[in-house]
């Protein structure tokens, strides 16, 4: 007989079309709940749906940003009426000046960065605190590499609950500041994110009423990053492109986007075709590119030592399902030098005006190695993420950009330092 | 006897009478979970896999190590250890 979790909250509320959990290794079934790893095998938990008879009109007449979705996601129909900061709808820039100077014939950069936090996490996180709200949870927590702390913060601070952050110590300055800044329980933690992942599971063992948004919420909490899979599609005018460049962390945004675009096909909402899905990591801490190179279907967990700290997960929870994604679409995952990722964010600074976080140079970077080694086709429409603000990961680029001159404020002065 | 206490993760606790520690003995952590199995029938199964390695979702930790950094299943467990085993599907 199989046993039953001993910390059940209170039932599911609404969870909109959710209907149930399903282990992802072992196909054991379950309902919605305050459930995170399958009592059968531990194997992660996703969430199944019955969308009825949704179509593109009620998406299109839904609100400017991720709730015109929420007809795909584990959230109640109304969940835009509870204070949230609604993320999502961020720029699908098309980026010319980059894909020429990559070789590239058609190039678009989903640009996250313009979310209220300034990453993707706003996402996760909105979809989150509304399915914690349903299942009965009364404080939002995370691990953090950074970017989800501000989003965890300031969805709380929003939404009038209590938030428990924890990150590593040595997280960069400008991601202290910017969680800080909301208030909430903010811990900085003596060691990696692996230990700090492994502190929050262990609380929320103990927090019953706290919910580890990547934690023991995590099969809802991932479902947010569906949403950049749909707006692509939708953005393009209801299509696929036909190669995407992801940054992998854990891998559960890769993983779902490309569940987002077999939805969209399901649905048919997009035309149903082939797409290439391309992983993106930092040598540093490349475990899933490594797995995939040496033809390995599990994830050998490593210590991470890279100055991409949004992507240093060293045992990265939704790894395998990542080389199951790009194995099965033809793509890849690639590995990339810190002083690559420095030099990817200043490409895409300099190509197009956009200044990425430390993923985001570890995402062009990459990018410009699969066309170089000849694995990307340059005919091929490609989009990549820019999944955070390089605003908050300034050390990566201070030591290698300054202002042309600095003179004195007289036209002689400008003349002198031959700037005309 | 080498005695250490486990932590029980949440999905575990059915085994274990609702407790989040419980103290098992073994100077390894495949002796550990041996006697875990004596104590709470069946727990052994949910952190291994049919071929006695443990399963791909569940992470183990002697002290602040993680096993599989260190001797997997062979790993020492010396007396008064902290063994925490921990669902993987977690961060990110």
């Amino acid at each position: 007989m199989a046993p039953t979790p001993v910390n059940d909250l209170t039932p599911a509320g609404n969870l909109g079309p959710a209907t149930a959990l399903v282990c992802r290794e072992c196909g054991h079934r379950r309902e919605l709940g305050a459930f995170y790893a399958c009592e059968e095998c531990f194997g992660p938990l996703e969430i199944e749906y019955d969308f009825g008879g949704l179509t593109r009109a009620d998406i299109e007449s839904g609100p400017a940003n991720i709730w015109r979705y929420r007809g795909l996601l584990p959230v109640p129909a109304n969940v835009a009426d509870t204070p949230n900061t609604e993320p999502g709808l961020t720029r699908l820039v098309r980026a010319d000046n980059l894909a020429e100077a990559l070789g590239l014939q058609r190039l678009w950069v989903k640009d996250d960065s313009g979310n209220p936090t300034h990453s993707f996490k706003d996402r996760v996180v909105a979809v989150a605190l509304a399915a914690a709200r349903e299942l009965g949870f009364k404080v939002l927590a995370c691990p953090s590499t950074g970017n989800l702390a501000n989003a965890v913060a300031a969805a709380a601070a929003r939404a009038g609950i209590r938030s428990a952050v924890f990150v590593p110590s040595n997280l960069e300055q400008q991601k202290i500041i910017t969680t800080a800044v909301y208030g909430g329980t903010f811990v900085t933690v003596d060691g990696n994110y692996d230990d700090v992942n492994r502190l929050a599971s262990e609380i929320a063992g103990e927090q019953e009423d706290w919910a580890f948004v990547n934690v023991n919420v995590r099969p809802y909490y991932a479902e947010g990053s569906k949403t950049l899979g749909y707006e692509i599609a939708e953005q393009l005018g209801w299509r696929l492109p036909d190669q995407i460049v992801v940054p992998v962390a854990s891998g559960s945004q890769l993983t779902k986007i490309d569940k987002a675009f077999q939805e969209l096909i399901k649905l048919g909402f997009v035309e149903d075709k082939p797409y290439r899905v391309f992983g993106a990591q930092a040598e540093g801490c490349g475990p899933v590119s490594a797995a995939f190179k040496a033809g390995h279907d599990v994830v050998r967990p490593v210590k991470p030592d890279t100055i991409a700290k949004s992507l240093a997960i060293g045992n990265p929870a939704d790894g395998p399902y990542v080389l199951d994604v790009v194995r099965r679409t033809g793509g890849a995952v690639e590995d990339v030098t810190d002083a690559q990722v420095v030099d990817g964010i200043r490409l895409l600074a300099r190509t197009e005006g956009i200044f990425g976080e430390t993923a985001g140079g570890v995402t062009v970077s990459v990018l410009k190695k699969l066309i170089d080694d000849g694995r990307l086709d340059p005919s091929a429409e490609t989009v990549i993420i820019n999944s955070g603000d390089g605003l908050k990961t300034l050390d990566a680029v201070s030591p290698v950009v300054a202002p042309s001159a600095n003179i004195a404020p007289s036209l002689a002065a400008f003349r002198a330092a031959g700037l005309a | 006897m080498s005695t250490v206490s486990v932590r029980i993760p949440t999905i575990l606790r059915t085994y274990t009478g609702g407790e989040s520690e419980v103290k098992a003995e073994g100077a390894t952590l495949r002796a550990v979970i041996a006697d875990l199995e004596a104590s709470h029938t069946g727990i052994a199964a949910r952190i291994l896999d049919d071929n006695g390695k443990i399963r791909r979702f569940v992470n183990v930790y002697v002290g602040d190590e993680d096993v599989r950094f260190a001797d997997g299943l062979d790993t020492a467990t010396p007396a008064g250890a902290q063994v925490s085993i921990i669902p993987a599907v977690a961060g990110g």
